[in-house]
């Protein structure tokens, strides 16, 4: 099962490499992790998409609580939330393609960010399932390469019900 | 008023309370070995390699329970710390190592004994340092020694740049830590204690499994009362060896792979296990499907990582050992009113029948040394009464057998990490924290020249360490390995050239004896217990073949285990696969 974990820490040198040399210490799995500083720069939070059983996914929690620098950590499968992760593509379509791309960017919300006399950049952002169906779609026309961000998630508010 | 960064170094180990530092001094800690050279209340032990001088300081703490202290310089200083380390952090001991570093301005630069020693011990600490500013000393100090000893304690490691310890600034000594990421839990949640308490007034056959958590919460004596008041027998693992007194007849002695027959039994019939500062070990449970099958396990600990970690849990206490245990015993004397002599009655007897089926055993000779006899014998002519250390191996297992531990830190060994060469320096810092105790380092031939040169550092000091090496010529439990399961193909395990180990505890200003027959062992303990002034070696020239009983082979379950008597193991190790 795969979860997505977001996880407060002190933002000071080297807490990166005590939650990474966790993961890989223990032997767990980090399929994506992201990390950036929050409203109090003091404080960062890292996004971390791993996957295991129940088993594993409290001792991932567990151990990550114990390390002295980690404020708190949410298991995200326990809480409604949105997440989002970003992909920038570069295509090099063909000359008759290029409308074809700029269409499914078009579709998927894209907006061309570069582009040279050859090759586009393209910027787009989603869950998972979209960015993965977008890079699907454009991987015919020729991507000459593509990065991710990982995914980044926050909590849903409350909705009052009147 | 300024100080430097080394006098400041030394005002807080004062304000810690250290007394004793052990250390090795290299270029990067001039500074500090300046600063403490004039000193009349801190003295610095120095030993004669960094890993002795962090397992000496491991077997300080662990003797006396408060935090060890070592001091090395960088580089190779601080990596030869590292297995010392390692060894702290696996047996949850509290160190503070202070390493050396070359100055910040040429971190990352290769720089001469240049070591990153942070990111090297990041996995072997509970928590480690760097500090890049003098102002910074005072507080990590404080805050160093409170991690490492507060909730599961552990080694920390602070690493200080030539120009900290140089850099001069105002002396302020933090009263108070506050770390807002770090709470250990203390107190046990009290529905699960009801619950659990409830349960041990339901169980018919119940099983308390003491571990080292139990020695380093201070709770033997709450575990005592729990034990006695609900008459439930007490295994304990290697760590727990001294939790519960091992002459108490509702003692167990140790379970687990080399455990006695009654342990293992016990814990396999059992319809409740009381896992109580344990971590459940794979040396424990042998093969964990069918480890305490037919037990609810209650598991008591403060470190919620141990908690179905390695087994399910059915009543799981997060919690301070002692502190839960009190309220446990508070739960149990007002809410359950069971006529507990009555209630275990036939339990108890399936115990002791089970005791008197298998007791630990080994066939004496007169004719050559048994180990057993030697370990035996330093218990009945100690009386007991004294800190015992271990190498790793045979005589670590022997040491855990054959000596009743009826007291709390007196038994030394490094049970996580398994430690070839921790019991000598173990036993030096025991015997500074402890200068009134017998200490014995009880060793094989092969762990004791992993540390050997300490004996110059014994001698310094004039510490009566005793050791006493089961000296078979081999790497004795890789020997018995080799011959059960790889058709004695004993490749490398034989020593060969072993050193007359009384010609160098001589060359080096201490006793040596020895003993080659039965007959010889206890005039040669004796001898030994008379020197007060110097460290002594006995050389008990044992039987090599001998090997450790009972056995659990690994992968089997814990009652499948073999014994002495049973000459033909082969047949029934075939029959456990």
């Amino acid at each position: 099962m795969r979860h997505t974990i977001s996880v407060l820490v002190e933002n000071k040198f080297g807490v990166l490499s005590r939650v990474s040399g966790l993961f890989s210490g223990r032997g767990f799995n980090i399929e994506s992790l992201s990390v950036g500083e929050t409203i109090d720069p003091a404080v960062s939070l890292m996004t971390i998409v791993t996957s295991g059983d129940d088993q594993i996914i409290e001792q991932i929690t567990k151990q990550l609580n114990k390390l002295i620098d980690v404020i708190k950590v949410v298991d995200f499968m326990e809480v409604d939330h949105v997440e989002r992760e970003m992909v920038l593509i570069k295509v090099a379509p063909r000359k008759e393609d290029r409308i074809e791309v700029l269409k499914l960017a078009e579709i998927f919300r894209g907006r061309i960010i570069d582009s040279g006399s050859t090759a586009y950049t393209i910027e787009t952002t989603g869950d998972e399932g979209k960015i993965n169906a977008f890079i699907e779609l454009i991987k015919p026309f020729g991507i000459k390469e593509f990065v991710r961000t990982g995914k980044v998630a926050i909590a849903r508010e409350k909705v009052k019900k009147k | 008023m300024k100080k430097t960064g080394a006098e400041i170094f030394v005002e807080c180990l004062k304000k810690e309370g250290v007394k004793h530092i052990f250390g090795y001094p290299g270029g990067v800690v001039l500074n500090i070995f300046d600063a403490l050279f004039d000193d009349k209340d801190l003295k610095l032990i120095l030993t004669r390699h960094e890993q002795g001088a962090v397992h000496a300081a491991d077997g300080y703490a662990r003797a006396s329970g408060k935090v060890g202290v070592a001091l090395v310089t960088s580089g190779p200083g601080a990596t030869n710390t590292v297995t010392g380390i390692a060894t702290a952090s696996m047996d949850s001991i509290p160190l503070v190592v202070f390493s050396g570093q070359v100055p910040t301005l040429l971190i990352g630069n290769d720089a001469f004994q240049e070591a990153d020693i942070v990111g090297i011990t990041r996995p072997c600490t509970k928590y480690n340092y760097l500090v890049k500013d003098v102002n910074d000393l005072a507080r990590v100090v404080k805050e160093a020694f409170h991690i490492a000893s507060t909730g599961r304690p552990g080694p920390v490691l602070i690493d200080l740049p030539k120009d900290v310890t140089s850099g001069i600034t105002d002396f302020v000594w933090p009263e108070h830590v506050k770390i807002r990421s770090y709470n250990p839990t203390y107190e046990g949640n009290k529905w699960m204690i009801k619950h659990a308490a409830h349960e041990i007034a339901k169980a018919k056959k119940p099983v308390i499994m003491a571990g080292g958590g139990v020695i380093l919460s201070g709770a033997s004596k709450e575990l005592k009362e729990l034990a006695e008041l609900t008459k439930i027998p007490v295994t304990m693992t290697l760590m727990g060896l001294g939790g519960f007194p091992g002459t108490h007849t509702l003692s167990l002695g140790m379970l687990g792979m080399h455990g006695t027959y009654y342990s293992n039994m016990a814990v396999q019939d059992a319809d409740l296990l009381i896992g109580i500062g344990v971590r459940f070990d794979d040396r424990v449970t042998g093969k964990v499907a069918t480890f305490a099958s037919h037990a609810k396990i209650i598991h008591i600990d403060i470190d919620p990582t141990s908690i179905r970690k390695n087994i399910r849990v059915d009543i799981p206490i997060v919690g301070d050992v002692k502190t839960v245990l009190k309220d446990m015993l508070k739960v149990l004397k007002e809410e359950t009113k069971e006529p507990w002599d009555a209630v275990r009655k036939s339990w108890l007897k399936q115990i002791s029948s089970w005791k008197q089926e298998r007791p630990l055993r080994y066939t004496y000779n007169e004719n050559v040394i048994k180990p057993q006899f030697v370990v035996e014998k330093l218990y009945e002519i100690t009386k007991g009464d004294a800190i015992i250390t271990t190498e790793v191996g045979q005589n670590q297992m022997w040491a855990a057998q054959f000596y009743k531990y009826d007291k709390p830190r007196t038994f030394l060994s490094s049970g996580g990490l398994g430690t070839m060469g921790y019991g000598f320096p173990a036993a030096i810092g025991a015997q500074l924290a402890c200068p009134d105790k017998t200490v014995i380092d009880i060793a094989g031939d092969g762990s004791i020249q992993m540390n050997i040169q300490e004996l110059a550092t014994a001698v310094i000091d004039k510490l009566p360490v005793k050791v006493a090496i089961l000296n078979n010529q081999y790497l004795g439990m890789v020997r018995q390995w080799q011959e059960l399961f790889f058709k004695e193909r004993y490749s490398y395990s034989h020593l060969d050239v072993v050193p007359d180990f009384v010609k160098v505890a001589e060359a080096y200003g201490a006793a040596g004896l020895r003993a080659t027959k039965p007959s010889e062992v206890e005039p040669v303990i004796k001898e030994a217990l008379k020197i007060k002034n110097k460290p002594v070696f006995m050389d008990f020239i044992v039987d090599w073949k001998e090997k450790v009983y009972p056995m659990v082979p690994a992968g089997a379950s814990i009652n499948e285990m073999l014994f002495e008597e049973e000459k033909k193991t082969e047949k029934r190790l075939k029959a456990v696969k």
